[in-house]
């Protein structure tokens, strides 16, 4: 069985050597194709998850259920040759699960659940009333780090790192945080999007159920930072802040952007870059004083201190000594204007935006959108996600040494779909079940507390 | 989770409201010429808001201004018709102005402004009363649950600029965040668990946006009527007592170009340095530049040509002219043709999109890449200066725009830089009426500089 053995010859490395020599055999060239995501679609893909979740309890036997729930929900598939299928809707997971084995599409989206079955909607175009229209949709939010490439110089367009990937981590902390403590809203998925940015889905069914002009009254309470090239700057705080964004800057932004964002983006490593800072600064005198400074040490000299943190240091016992409020607010300017999120609000505001579906691949990088728990997010490395030629070099490996019955345990996607399974999708059922069953029985109430005069 | 409702008064409490709400139609005879005349006098008041607004004016000063009007032409011989003269008028105006989308639209957010200003200058028992009238899902904030939220509660006060930022002197009312929108939009509330506490002087926001959806309910349901039966029924008597107080009094002027304008591909150049808003000269620059406009870009610029005449395939030619320079024209064929001709209704919904309003311009959000939005609310100081001097515009004009900018009159800056004949005291609009339409007149773009001041801060 083993020809080239690795060093050592005990039993337990005798597995090892067979694992890394069936990997060798069994290796998969890197790369995207529909070869590869059908096996993945075949064995890997959790249809069943997806149908469990997008029925939020509906497919059982409880009185309350609607069985046309889910086939009144819209996904799209983006086909290979860039085709692009619409208002596609399924009855029950079989229906699911063969339409995209069969068309293997290499984008999978969701839509919103419509009025009607999304595919009869012209039969009721007719009628102008506007009788095809969304009726609850998951709230969602889209953070693409390209959104920031003002503000990181590791990396530029589609890459990531990281050093820049901390940018994620904080979105993800200040906007779960704000979700769950403000808004209420408990059943909350983060999903890496596959290349640079993360998705969440809250699913709760106060947030299916919220207008469009609701998403975008929560979209702008999360908009902070305005602007493009054209506006120099970007935060301004007229006066004292919101406790969320009190809160947000006291729990996240300030140590981040002191520990992670300063060092990891060299943001005062050279002149183009500090200047930028300083340009926020609306005291000339302070900003010239410290540019002053910083072109004399252009090395640091004695200081063991990374010329960041030195540099930061001072900017920051300039501002804050200041007698003007304005002043010391700026601190806060320029640590919102590097560090807090910055969403896409045109995908939160209208129900029938259409988001990529978790468990997808992602075509550019191979890799998989698995979710991210948002209590360790900082944990998380977008580097070391499973990709597509990976996971099918993990089915590929010999069966017979290890005893495992599902297949996916023989890959690193089980993890994530346990995870999936235990902290979101198991949690969402139970509580879809109760708020079923409650309204059901404040239902038999009221009639029969209009029956009884 | 419990929602409490508040309690209606039915037992009589020394106040009465005066403001009504207009649920339902008064049984009221009402004499044929009070029915024209009384009209008439509430238009005035509307008229009058609608002007204010226009200019800019500023909250408090609409609350006098308001007040001022209604005592001007809503008063009556016999105090006791006053209250009748209100309500009669209003019911009367519905009809007026139930029967087209544009019309509803106006009379809406002219009403609600009333509503808005009166409501402000009521009691604090009034005030209470009117609270009970609505039946609000809102509960006042029990102080128990107060001393655990007093200090976040404080720092809300703080940053809504409120003048006692002493939290104790303030009553909050605990409401489901979902009904007040435009609160949570602005973050002038303090939101916890999904309940929005809301300070009794915002409770205004509350009522307001009740008042404003019972009223637009009531306008499609009396259209609906009017068509249906009152018109027919009423040719004689009502029927053209309204139709003469829609058509020759105020209001927007919405009719239709008399000429239908045209714009071909080959003028394109010269109208947009002549003629083009800075905002669409800077998004046609921009593509002329770098062969390429992002998606708020392309519908902004696609729909404002759209609107000044530039058929679908002149425009479907032009932007292909541009795009295929950077992305090849098979790449536009396949992924930007199509929403071209969704813009125009030939795909999709087949929905004949209208040009953004600038309220809808001031209001969008350019990110990075962007290059849409409204220059003079977007642009910093240097860069709107900059582009101002490229377009020959010099010196006093400049500061002049400036200071519109700097008071957050978008649209006023905007129309600032065009007049060329100093006779014409109202802004002239120098593209004919679909630029006009652009500037829609008085109310819509008010309501949008409103909201850009609100969320500015």
């Amino acid at each position: 069985m083993t020809k080239d053995k690795a060093e050592g010859g005990g039993d337990d490395m005798l597995l090892d050597g067979c694992e890394f020599e069936q990997r060798q055999r069994n290796a998969v060239p890197e790369g995207f194709n529909s070869n590869y995501l059908k096996l993945y679609y075949g064995k890997l893909f959790p249809h069943i998850d997806i149908y469990k979740w997008m029925s939020y309890g509906n497919d059982g036997k409880h009185p309350s259920c609607d069985p046309s729930y889910f086939g009144r929900r819209e996904f799209s598939f983006t086909l290979e040759n860039d085709i692009y299928l619409r208002f596609q809707s399924f009855n029950s997971t079989a229906e699911l699960e063969n339409s995209i084995k069969d068309k293997c599409p290499f984008k999978i989206d969701i839509g919103p659940v419509y009025s009607v079955d999304p595919s009869k909607r012209h039969a009721y175009a007719q009628s102008g009333d506007n009788v095809f229209t969304p009726m609850e949709r998951e709230l969602i939010f889209d953070i693409d780090i390209t959104d920031y490439d003002d503000v990181r110089y590791c990396c530029s367009g589609a890459d990531v790192c990281l050093d820049c990937w901390p940018l994620m981590t904080i979105a993800i902390k200040v906007i779960d945080t704000a979700l769950r403590d403000d808004f209420g809203f408990n059943n909350i998925l983060w999903v890496y999007s596959g290349r640079r940015g993360v998705h969440c889905w809250v699913c709760d069914g106060r947030a299916r159920r919220l207008t469009n002009e609701q998403r975008a009254a929560i979209a702008e309470y999360f908009h902070v930072y305005r602007g493009n090239e054209n506006s120099h700057k970007k935060v301004s705080f007229q006066g004292p802040l919101h406790p969320f964004l009190v809160r947000s800057y006291n729990e996240v932004l300030e140590t981040f952007f002191e520990e992670k964002l300063l060092c990891g983006q060299q943001l005062f490593a050279t002149e183009e870059r500090f200047e930028k800072i300083l340009n926020m600064i609306p005291e000339q005198s302070i900003a010239s004083e410290l540019w002053g400074k910083w072109q004399e040490t252009r090395r640091s000299s004695t200081s063991k201190e990374d010329i960041n943190i030195v540099r930061w240091k001072q900017l920051k016992r300039l501002l804050q000594s200041g007698k003007q409020k304005g002043l010391r607010k700026c601190v806060e300017e320029i640590i919102f204007t590097y560090a807090y999120p910055r969403i896409d609000m045109e995908v939160s505001k209208h129900m029938n935006h259409l988001l990529k579906a978790p468990f997808c691949v992602h075509p550019k990088t191979g890799r998989v959108c698995v979710p991210i728990d948002p209590s360790h997010c900082e944990d998380f490395d977008p580097t070391t996600v499973p990709t597509l030629s990976t996971l099918l070099e993990e089915l590929n490996m010999c069966g017979s040494e290890v005893e495992i019955d599902n297949e996916l345990d023989r890959t690193s996607l089980g993890q994530s779909i346990k995870f999936f399974r235990s902290s979101f999708l198991q949690p969402l059922l139970k509580s879809c079940k109760e708020d079923m069953e409650s309204s059901y029985n404040a239902k038999i109430q009221q009639s029969k507390n209009s029956l009884s005069w | 989770m419990e929602i409490l409702r508040s309690q209606r008064k039915t037992s009589s409490t020394d106040v009465v409201p005066t403001l009504p709400l207009y649920r339902s139609a008064p049984p009221l005879e009402v004499r044929l010429e009070d029915f024209e005349i009384f009209a008439i006098d509430r238009l005035r008041v509307l008229k009058g808001i609608s002007d204010g607004l226009s200019r800019g004016k500023k909250p408090e000063e609409m609350e006098k201004l308001t007040s001022d009007l209604w005592k001007a032409h809503m008063r009556h011989q016999n105090a006791s018709e006053v209250i009748n003269k209100d309500i009669i008028s209003h019911f009367v105006l519905r009809l007026v102005y139930c029967r087209t989308e544009e019309l509803r639209k106006w009379f809406l957010q002219m009403e609600t402004a009333l509503f808005r200003y009166r409501f402000r200058q009521e009691s604090l028992e009034s005030q209470r009363a009117l609270m009970g009238e609505f039946d609000l899902p809102c509960k006042q904030v029990s102080h128990p649950e107060f001393e655990v939220l007093k200090e976040k509660l404080g720092q809300l006060l703080r940053s809504i600029g409120q003048l006692s930022p002493n939290a104790a002197d303030t009553i909050f009312f605990k409401v489901p965040f979902e009904e007040v929108p435009d609160l949570v939009s602005t973050r002038r509330v303090l939101i916890v668990k999904g309940f929005a506490y809301v300070a009794m002087n915002q409770v205004v926001s509350l009522l307001v946006t009740q008042f404003r959806s019972l009223l637009s309910k009531a306008l499609v349901l009396t259209n609906r009527k009017w068509t249906s039966t009152i018109s027919v029924q009423e040719k004689d008597r009502l029927t053209p007592i309204v139709e003469a107080l829609s058509t020759s009094y105020l209001g927007p002027d919405y009719s239709q170009p008399k000429e239908a304008l045209e714009i071909s591909i080959k003028d394109i150049d010269q109208v947009a340095n002549a003629s083009f808003p800075l905002c669409m000269r800077h998004l046609f620059e921009k593509l002329r530049e770098e062969h390429h406009l992002k998606h708020g870009g392309r519908m902004q610029l696609g729909l404002f040509l759209k609107g000044v005449g530039l058929k679908l395939d002149d425009a479907l030619a032009f932007w292909k002219a541009e795009f295929s320079q950077k992305v090849g024209a098979e790449r536009f064929d396949k992924e930007y043709a199509y929403s071209v001709r969704h813009n125009y209704g030939k795909e999709g919904k087949r929905t004949d999109y209208t040009p953004y309003s600038c309220q809808k311009i001031i209001l969008s959000t350019p990110g990075g890449g962007d290059h849409h939005g409204c220059p003079y609310r977007h642009f910093s100081e240097e860069n709107l200066r900059a582009a101002l001097g490229k377009m020959g515009v010099g010196g006093r004009a400049v500061e002049d725009v400036m200071d519109k900018v700097r008071n957050r009159h978008y649209q006023l800056a905007l129309l600032q830089r065009q007049p060329k004949d100093p006779s014409i005291k109202e802004p002239y609009c120098n593209m004919k009426n679909d630029y006009c339409k652009l500037l829609q007149g008085d109310s819509v773009v008010l309501e949008g500089l409103r909201l850009a001041i609100i969320l500015e801060g």
